[in-house]
């Protein structure tokens, strides 16, 4: 299929997978007869009807502890939080329950469930609808948490996730939402969780990145070519669990490394990473590894967030920095 | 004038009064049927050997914390007696005569409490949930089972009890909230035992009742005695039946007393009084039965030493099999973590494996 924006890859696999198993569920607010605040949900009550598609009444947490009750008894909720600044009344249910179901009652119980959340800035929203704290949720044992970067690994990976008998949270890119349109096969072809995808191969440098910033990290590999420097762009694409050994991989041809997160510096991801690098492939490096991220410091409102978000010029700064030691 | 375009009431039920006479002759037929009384009495009496047998395992050092049951008997078994093996029950985390009579052993219980997982992986109904310890979080789980049974048109009913400290929490109220607006299968216990650790129930809020919380919901809400287990039963097999028959759910007040510690790490003296705990020993549920089933003529001394006897050698044995299972594998810290374990924690199992050995 031609010309699929994410968010439209994002319904194609919904409606896919249930179409295919009928124990998947919608579940959330505003997802029914609107099909969703961005749309990602449209026109599947129509197709599935409301008892597969269910609008519930405007509670996070409600609709989490629902999704570990069902998806403990046999169906497979896939949740939608509006946007990310709305998951936090979910996180008991997700932190206590979902993500120790299966481990605390030795695999009697387990939580096939997903959460979909738009995150992150850049489409001038109001307050708290522009973060990206993913760190949070990679911090929790038993659960996955997946960031597509394009339409078709939105595809794939939802497909994924949906089919995963554990619980992922799935964080969407909203700034990519509509941002570029490709081809994306309507197949049913999932895409691999829990490892990182190589978007493109290099020799001189590794960036690492994942969600809506592997668009900035691409512009300044292209720009990095034209000065030629060859850098190869790694999507983490699951972040927790995370895979280093792609990471590994590419530094150990490369020996050098920025990792490049919209997200707040401390206790981000790519702290994680750069500690992995540091403990298993120190040896290989060339240069300190560099980290362009948030900054530590509230997202601001709409008019600095552009300001706030590495772009392609930090980027550049940082790789620079890195390769010239 | 204003109109009333609504009003409510909360009723109060009870059958068997604190010394063990029945309040009138108009009551359900479980207080006619001896057999049926008769037996759930020998669940609250192996309860409460039970929970005698296990603070002990606490005091001399066999077994961790444990939440103790003593005088929850009749809330708990008339719970766990209404419901059926296809239904699911949602506990929090002291509710074991509920769950005896559905067929979790005790051993899987003193399992839990001595540090073991694989006490939650219990023999009673595969899909009953485990114990609840993040308060109120159940009622959620019990209502996402309730609404799993409605859009599969099966006709079962979830349950989950909760404390009176716990009805002042938001999960709580968003059960009832979705309980409403799915019309769920779904019956909410709130077992009132007047203490959530060291507060008072008075200091939860000002309401008459914790039942009335429900009428926000729109649900049948009413209170019971909790220790008449007559009032308990019937309310329960009420409730069971209307959410079974698909009209929707119910909530339940049974008014009761923690006549123990909150644990065995909490110790009550500090913050009330020995003389309510007196009182409300004058009201508890095992003996109030007893005194009515010998009234009837159902129950004699003779019997009585039978089945403390019984019960005592029920619980060594749980004990002694408790006692057996030994310390979990290393690598179990990580099996049961996801169906597919990821290579990193492939990784970890195997660096536990070899620093653990």
């Amino acid at each position: 299929m031609a010309g699929v924006a994410m968010v439209e890859a994002i319904s194609l696999a919904l409606s896919r997978e249930m179409a295919n198993d009928e124990s998947v569920v919608v579940m959330g607010e505003d997802v029914g007869i609107n099909g969703g605040v961005f749309r990602a949900t449209s026109g599947l009550e129509e197709k599935f009807g409301s008892r597969r598609v269910i609008d519930t009444p405007l509670a996070e947490g409600m609709i989490a502890g629902l999704a570990v009750g069902m998806s403990a008894q046999g169906l497979k909720p896939v949740i939608e939080a509006q946007f990310m600044g709305f998951v936090y009344p979910m996180v008991e249910q997700l932190v206590c329950h979902a993500a120790r179901m299966r481990h605390r009652t030795r695999g009697r119980l387990s939580c096939p469930m997903v959460l979909r959340a738009p995150f992150g800035g850049g489409i001038h929203a109001p307050e708290l609808h522009s973060e990206s704290t993913e760190a949070i949720f990679a911090h929790i044992p038993g659960i996955r948490v997946v960031i597509p970067s394009s339409p078709s690994r939105a595809y794939g990976l939802l497909l994924a996730a949906i089919r995963e008998p554990d619980p992922v949270i799935f964080l969407e890119p909203k700034r990519l939402y509509r941002l570029s349109k490709e081809e994306v096969a309507d197949d049913g072809q999932d895409l691999p969780l829990d490892v990182c995808y190589v978007l493109r191969d290099g020799s001189d440098i590794t960036l690492v990145s994942w969600g809506s910033m592997i668009k900035e990290t691409l512009e300044a590999a292209e720009l990095l070519a034209q000065q030629g420097v060859s850098a190869e762009v790694i999507d983490v694409a699951t972040i927790s669990p995370l895979d280093m050994d792609t990471i590994l991989e590419s530094v150990e041809k490369t020996g050098r490394c920025v990792i490049v997160h919209e997200a707040a510096r401390m206790c981000g991801v790519g702290a994680e990473i750069a500690a992995g690098l540091a403990d298993t492939g120190i040896y290989n490096l060339h240069a300190p590894i560099k980290r362009v991220t948030g900054y530590d410091s509230i997202m601001p409102l709409y008019k600095m967030e552009m300001q706030y978000m590495p772009g392609v010029k930090r980027i550049l700064d940082a790789v620079n920095a890195v390769m010239e030691v | 004038m204003p109109a009333t375009v609504a009003s409510f009431k909360i009723d109060f039920h009870q059958f068997l009064a604190a010394d063990g006479q029945l309040i009138s002759e108009d009551v359900p037929p479980l207080a006619k049927d001896m057999d049926k009384l008769q037996s759930l009495y020998r669940l609250m009496v192996t309860t409460r050997a039970f929970d005698k047998k296990a603070v002990a395992l606490q005091r001399t050092g066999k077994m961790g914390t444990y939440a103790s049951c003593l005088g929850h008997e009749a809330a708990h078994v008339s719970i766990g007696n209404a419901m059926q093996p296809e239904d699911c029950f949602a506990p929090s985390y002291r509710e074991y005569g509920a769950q005896f009579c559905r067929g979790v052993k005790m051993s899987e219980v003193l399992t839990y409490w001595g540090g073991d997982e694989r006490g939650s992986d219990f023999s009673g109904p595969r899909h009953d949930f485990a114990w609840c310890v993040p308060i109120a979080t159940q009622c959620m789980h019990a209502a996402g089972a309730a609404l799993a049974f409605k859009l599969r048109d099966e006709k079962r009913v979830a349950v989950a009890t909760i404390g009176d400290g716990g009805s002042s929490k938001g999960d709580f109220l968003e059960a009832i909230n979705a309980a409403s607006a799915f019309q769920l299968p779904l019956v909410l216990a709130i077992v009132n035992n007047q203490w959530a650790i060291s507060v008072p129930r008075s200091k939860q809020n000002s309401a008459k009742t914790l039942a009335q919380k429900g009428i926000a919901g729109g649900l049948p809400s009413i209170q019971v005695d909790g220790n008449d287990i007559i009032a308990c039963h019937w309310a329960m097999v009420q409730a069971i039946e209307q959410a079974r028959a698909g009209k929707g759910p119910t909530i339940i007040e049974m008014i009761t007393y923690r006549l123990a510690d909150h644990t065995t790490a909490d110790d009550a003296r500090r913050y009330r009084a020995d003389e309510e705990v007196e009182k409300a020993w004058q009201l508890e549920p095992v003996s109030r039965l007893r005194s009515y089933l010998q009234s009837q003529g159902g129950w004699d001394d003779e019997k009585e030493l039978e089945l403390l006897a019984e019960a005592d050698r029920e619980v060594e044995a749980a004990v002694r099999e408790y006692q057996a299972v030994g310390k979990p594998a290393t690598e179990s810290m990580f099996d049961h973590l996801f169906a597919n374990l990821p290579a990193e924690i492939e990784a970890q199992r195997a660096r536990a494996l070899r620093e653990l050995s």
